[in-house]
């Protein structure tokens, strides 16, 4: 099965993942609670980042709202479990449905309606923004004052009901962005992939060659959509806390957009990277900063401005197409 | 009326010009015909009221017995009408054998099987070797010969070629007459052509269709539409048919 997913992938680069892997895997032996932290939130955003990709670097549709479907998600799994004590991964159940519905309502009004480029853009804030502000209203989920899961000492960690060590986090997130990657490497080398491709480099020629370009459109929303509702549900029980203004705020949003830009639009591993060449520097800049006794506000967000201005002029297609190329692995598709 | 491709009366306006005007062709199937005439003499029109990038204010099109007019492109292309852009429309960050699968893949579900299948487009255009450069990389010539393999290797049965001799030079010209003349041959595929480059139009076409100001103003065998008074008059000049 494995074998099969890696198929055709240059043997340097399968030994390369493999090795990254099993240091992953490995990691939380070693690594204090802090670096569990940062590393959870490396792999939160090298999850949606993924998510996110296929999207605008597959199918060539930006989305910059894409913290719609991770409040979505997360806040349906925590009602239901508020509410009705319904386990996590049972709301996930609802929720990847819900988020892929979602999705696939933007996705209608776009592109039946030929809204693209820019104004698909501004179409998928415009929906998040709506989602933020009707939360904030919406009693059921406690509106702005926000929904808190109960939190408790636990002995040990109950996968069911996602209560327990954030290294259980760390493990759930790990196999999902693995599972993530294989995923999205096999949807490139698929014909639906082909197909994105076409169509985010020439959508009239995409057409002329037969491709209903609407149904596969669509396709890449709702598969992002359910993707990004799965992080969502782990960012609820994770946090135990969600306020409307911050799941759906635009800033949100970007922040999941920033790994994919950096790490390389459209490359499979550009967003894992981009989102250990981020939040990993991030962190380390915050570390350092509160080691010299300095204190900034906004430094992670002037940073983040500066690594991306850095990227778009140094290796405006981001980092992982150059650095493949350096590590003699040719293709950026590994 | 057995043509795999008839067109009744088309005509389309674009606010006050009549673009094309109630033109009608038939090409059997198996036949290259070729449409010329000055530029502005709505040939891309006609092709893309064809293709369903337009649809025709009046008259039907009607392909393999079905009226196909007003059709998006991708349902046309699906029945089986392979198109080509005048302005050639690679997908440049993708290679050259993406670019073919992505029309392979059309009617294969598996990409293995599609990419068998580029490969042997790819070999009858001469773009093999260069199937791994992406397309962003190629010369006017290879890309123009990108378009028809990425066109052919949807299966059409009917080929529309909007000016692919377009650049190339005269042995290139050759060799893509050739090209296609095989694949008409082996193939039974059915070829409309605009074109400017005479040397393949009188190589290829068993008929010719003349467009002036959007009108159809002979059509017939190329020697005599060459030598037709109205022809010589609007389009060819004297010169060009000795």
């Amino acid at each position: 099965m494995i074998a099969r997913l890696l198929e055709g992938m240059p043997r340097a680069a399968a030994v390369l993942l493999a090795l990254l892997f099993a240091l992953m895997a490995a990691a939380p032996l070693f690594a204090g609670d802090y670096l569990l932290t940062v590393l959870i939130l490396i792999l939160y955003f090298a999850y949606v980042g993924q998510a996110w990709n296929i999207m605008m670097g597959f199918a060539g549709q930006l989305s910059l709202g894409h913290a719609l479907y991770v409040g979505l998600g997360a806040y349906t799994a925590a009602a239901l479990f508020v509410h009705f004590g319904i386990g996590p991964w049972i709301g996930l159940a609802a929720a990847v449905p819900l988020c892929a519905l979602v999705g696939a309502f933007v996705g209608f009004l776009a592109f039946r309606f030929r809204v693209a480029g820019v104004y698909f853009a501004i179409l998928t804030i415009a929906v998040a923004e709506f989602a933020r502000v009707g939360f904030d209203h919406l009693d059921w989920t406690r509106g702005s004052a926000g929904l808190f899961l109960p939190v408790a000492q636990y002995a040990r960690n109950d996968l069911w009901h996602l209560r327990g060590h954030p290294v259980m986090f760390y493990y759930i997130l790990l196999s999902a962005t693995a599972i993530a990657g294989l995923g999205c490497r096999a949807l490139l080398r698929s014909r639906v992939g082909y197909f994105w491709l076409a169509i985010r480099e020439d959508e009239e020629a995409a057409r002329a060659l037969g491709i209903d370009t609407f149904r596969y459109k669509m396709v890449a929303v709702v598969i992002s959509a359910a993707m990004t509702a799965f992080a969502g549900v782990i960012y609820a029980f994770y946090y135990n806390n969600l306020f409307p203004e911050q799941v759906f705020h635009i800033s949100r949003s970007i922040e999941i957009i920033l790994g994919p830009i950096v790490g390389g639009i459209g490359t499979l591993f550009g967003p894992i990277l981009g989102a250990f060449v981020l939040t990993g520097l991030a962190e380390m800049l915050t570390g350092a900063l509160a080691a010299l006794g300095i204190d900034i506000p906004g430094a992670k967000q002037v940073f983040y401005g500066i690594c991306l201005l850095a990227v778009i002029v140094a290796l405006p297609e981001g980092i992982w197409p150059w650095l493949s190329r350096r590590l003699g692995l040719g293709s950026d598709k590994p | 009326m057995s043509a795999l491709l008839a067109i009744d009366g088309v005509s389309k306006r674009f606010r006050g010009l009549l673009a094309v005007d109630r033109v009608s062709l038939a090409v059997p199937e198996g036949a290259i015909v070729a449409v010329i005439g000055p530029n502005g003499a709505g040939k891309t029109t006609l092709f893309n009221m064809i293709a369903g990038v337009h649809a025709p204010d009046t008259g039907t099109i009607r392909f393999a017995g079905r009226r196909i007019d007003g059709l998006p492109p991708d349902q046309i292309c699906r029945q089986g009408i392979g198109r080509t852009f005048q302005i050639v429309r690679p997908f440049p960050a993708l290679t050259v054998e993406d670019n073919v699968m992505v029309g392979a893949l059309l009617h294969r579900r598996q990409a293995p099987q599609a990419r068998l299948r580029a490969h042997e487009v790819l070999r009858w255009l001469d773009l093999y070797d260069k199937r791994a450069q992406r397309a962003a990389t190629l010369t006017l010539p290879d890309r123009k010969r990108l378009e028809v393999a990425r066109a052919l290797a949807t299966d059409p049965r009917l080929l529309l070629l909007d000016e692919v001799m377009a650049g190339l030079r005269p042995t290139e010209t050759d060799r893509m007459v050739a090209v296609l003349k095989q694949l008409n041959q082996a193939s039974g595929l059915t070829i409309v052509l605009i074109e400017h480059v005479m040397r393949a139009v009188m190589a290829l076409a068993a008929r010719i269709l003349v467009l002036h100001h959007g009108a159809a103003i002979a059509e017939g065998a190329p020697e005599e539409v060459v030598r037709h008074p109205a022809v010589i008059h609007s389009y060819l000049g004297a010169e060009d048919v000795a």
